[in-house]
């Protein structure tokens, strides 16, 4: 079976600051890693290769220093990586087409399988997206998934109610972090991973040469949440009533 | 110089401190309390890799070179120092001499079994009343027919309850001095082969420290390593590898004292500011985030020039020594940030002071470093 992972490099959100005065995010020098949830995504595609056989190809759009980034899922168990150099400009639809076409390049897959969305942005919007341009079948939101070798069962949660799905081959499944815990690599995994290959097709290699974005960042800023800081030093039942009392007027209880 | 860490250098690190910080570090603490063995964390230590860490490929190792080496043994120390020290002695003071020093037949015999973490390794040279001065040693060996016999104490040997491949030193020709001395490769299933006390110390508390008594001990004479009279010199050029596990072990201890006086100093508030905004503890932090770089880059400047394959005593000692000095003065700091809740065992500093105090201690007090890097600008 031929799986394609698809991961994104990000910053490590965890370490980003907003300047206070122009609200925007400070990213440099920030440490960039693979999407956490990309990991899970990863994780799941090494298992499925491990009861039903075959290859797990990393893909990945992004800058060429994901490549770097991209060792660690070949080192958890990946078996090889190609690299999409981003163009300047770039949307979820620019993203998903780099993808749909790449996999295109590569013959196919049988099963892809993306995070539900990255930790960066969280849009949710690629893997529905890249399905969509390769017409097939899309499995969501997947907490479970078991793979055989001619159909493919999900438990997913979509959010007001859980349901189960089957598909067969192709598909795309989006999986949330609950699906698995990843490995970490061993010593030995992390150093045999420099020598499995990591392929860089720029968007011309994919006939992508002429894509462009149909949305303009205009610009990012942090939300300024603001909070009401209210104290209540009263006993304790004086103070736990004069609590409900205003989360009731706020209208938050009932 | 470039001081940067390779591609393979960073997943390493990363393997390494996600490991630390979400399976080791949660249980530091409890261990410590309870005096308990970890298990799980050498366990887990053994199945990455990381508790055969220098052991090459041939044998079931990943083969590390010393500078990602002492790098993970700071990033494990930085979580939990006794589970550093077993990883330390294990690879430096055991895994190593055999690789050095062991013919192909041990070397087979005994380094895949090291790499997997079947046995844990110890190193047994001290006695009570020879430490550092190895030419009083009184474990004797005496060799009749296929076997050495041995006989004598050895005392605070690191994971003694525990390990089941022990370098062993004794005297196998007392009239020759240091020369006299020969290293044994021994196994704890050995007959005559018996767990003493176990020591209650200040720290380090999870990794056990014992007695081992041999008594009428036989040991195959193909366990003899090197050969006959090889012992001293097999022992310091080990040491001088283990300090640099020592000292790799202090800058963790000392790192995770850092920063958790930096988080401190910010969230707690004396007359209405973070402490952080005093001068007084900003010069502590800045003195101890200095003296820790220093530290660090001694220790790899050590393990460098032993990948090199240079004698190393000097640096080693001198890693060893200002590592150690630099545990011992950031930990005190930060239990001096922390203020009264420093002393309590809420926080993790009072841990972190205690696990440091040995470092200025085993393989060699500081002032036995001072007399290695004396003795080498002097010759």
């Amino acid at each position: 079976m031929n799986i394609v992972v698809c991961a994104k490099q990000v910053v490590d959100v965890g370490e980003i600051k907003v300047n206070p005065s122009s609200g925007k995010p400070m990213l440099e020098g920030i440490p960039k890693k693979i999407s956490d949830i990309d990991k899970n995504a990863c994780e799941e595609a090494i298992r499925v290769r491990e009861k039903v056989g075959g290859k797990v190809t990393v893909l990945t759009v992004g800058t060429p220093d994901a490549k770097e980034r991209m060792k660690e899922l070949l080192a958890m168990g990946a078996d090889n990586g190609v690299l999409v150099t981003v163009p300047d400009k770039a949307d979820h639809l620019v993203t998903s087409t780099l993808i749909s076409k790449a996999i295109q390049k590569m013959g196919g897959a049988d099963l892809i399988i993306c995070a539900e969305a990255s930790i960066d942005q969280f849009s949710g919007q690629i893997g529905p997206r890249v399905a969509g341009l390769l017409n097939i079948p899309q499995l969501t939101y997947c907490y479970k998934v078991t793979a055989e070798p001619q159909k493919l069962t999900a438990e997913r949660n979509l959010g007001d109610r859980l349901v189960t799905s089957e598909s067969s081959y192709p598909v795309l499944v989006t999986v949330t972090k609950e699906v698995n815990q990843p490995r970490l690599p061993s010593l030995m995994q992390i150093l045999g991973s420099a020598k499995k290959p990591i392929e860089v097709w720029g968007t011309s290699d994919i006939g992508a040469a002429d894509l462009k974005p149909g949305i303009e960042t205009i610009d990012i800023k942090g939300v300024a949440m603001s909070r009401k800081n209210i104290v209540f030093k009263d006993d304790l039942d004086e103070s736990v009533s004069k609590l409900a009392d205003s989360l009731s007027k706020e209208g938050l209880l009932g | 110089m470039f001081f940067e860490l390779s591609e393979q250098q960073t997943l390493i690190r990363n393997m390494d401190r996600e490991l630390a910080e979400k399976e080791i570090a949660p249980k530091a603490a409890e261990l410590d309390r309870n005096e308990e063995f970890p298990d799980e964390a050498i366990k887990r230590l053994a199945e990455l890799g990381i508790l055969g860490a220098i052991i090459p490929e041939k044998y079931g190792g990943p083969g590390l070179d010393t500078v990602t080496y002492a790098m993970m043994i700071m990033e494990i120390s930085r979580a939990c120092a006794s589970t550093g020290v077993v990883t330390s002695v294990h690879n430096s003071l055991c895994s190593w001499p055999i690789m050095y020093y062991g013919s192909e037949e041990q070397k087979d015999k005994y380094l895949p079994i090291l790499a997997r973490g079947d046995r844990i390794g110890a190193f047994a040279a001290t006695e009570p009343d020879a430490g550092s001065d190895l030419g009083s040693l009184s474990t004797v060996a005496e060799l009749n027919g296929d076997n050495y016999i041995i006989n004598g104490t050895k005392t605070f040997i690191t994971s003694g309850p525990r390990a089941g491949i022990v370098i062993v030193f004794a005297v196998t020709d007392r009239s020759k001095g240091t020369k006299g001395i020969s290293a044994f490769i021994v196994e704890s299933s050995y007959k005559g082969y018996k767990v003493g006390s176990i020591f209650e110390k200040i720290g380090i508390h999870a990794s056990l420290t014992s007695e081992l008594i041999f008594e009428d001990m036989p040991v195959p004479k193909e366990n003899l390593l090197g050969k006959e009279g090889d012992g001293f010199k097999i022992a310091m050029a080990t040491l001088d590898g283990g300090r640099i596990g020592i000292a790799s072990q202090a800058v963790g201890i000392a790192q995770a004292a850092l920063e958790e006086s930096i988080k401190d100093s910010q969230a707690r508030h004396q007359f209405g500011k973070p402490i952080s905004s005093f001068q007084a503890i900003q010069w502590m932090l800045a003195e101890m985030a200095t003296k820790i770089d220093a530290a660090r880059l001694l220790t790899y400047q050590a393990a460098i020039r032993k990948d090199q394959g240079a004698r190393i005593s000097k640096e080693a000692a001198m890693a060893k020594l200002y590592a150690s000095e630099t545990a011992v003065e950031a930990t005190n700091n930060a239990i001096q940030i922390h203020g009264g809740y420093g002393y309590t065992r809420e926080y993790p500093v009072e841990r972190l002071y205690r696990d440091a105090r040995i470092t200025t201690i085993y393989e060699g007090t500081s002032e036995v470093q001072k007399m290695v890097i004396a003795s080498s600008l002097l010759r």
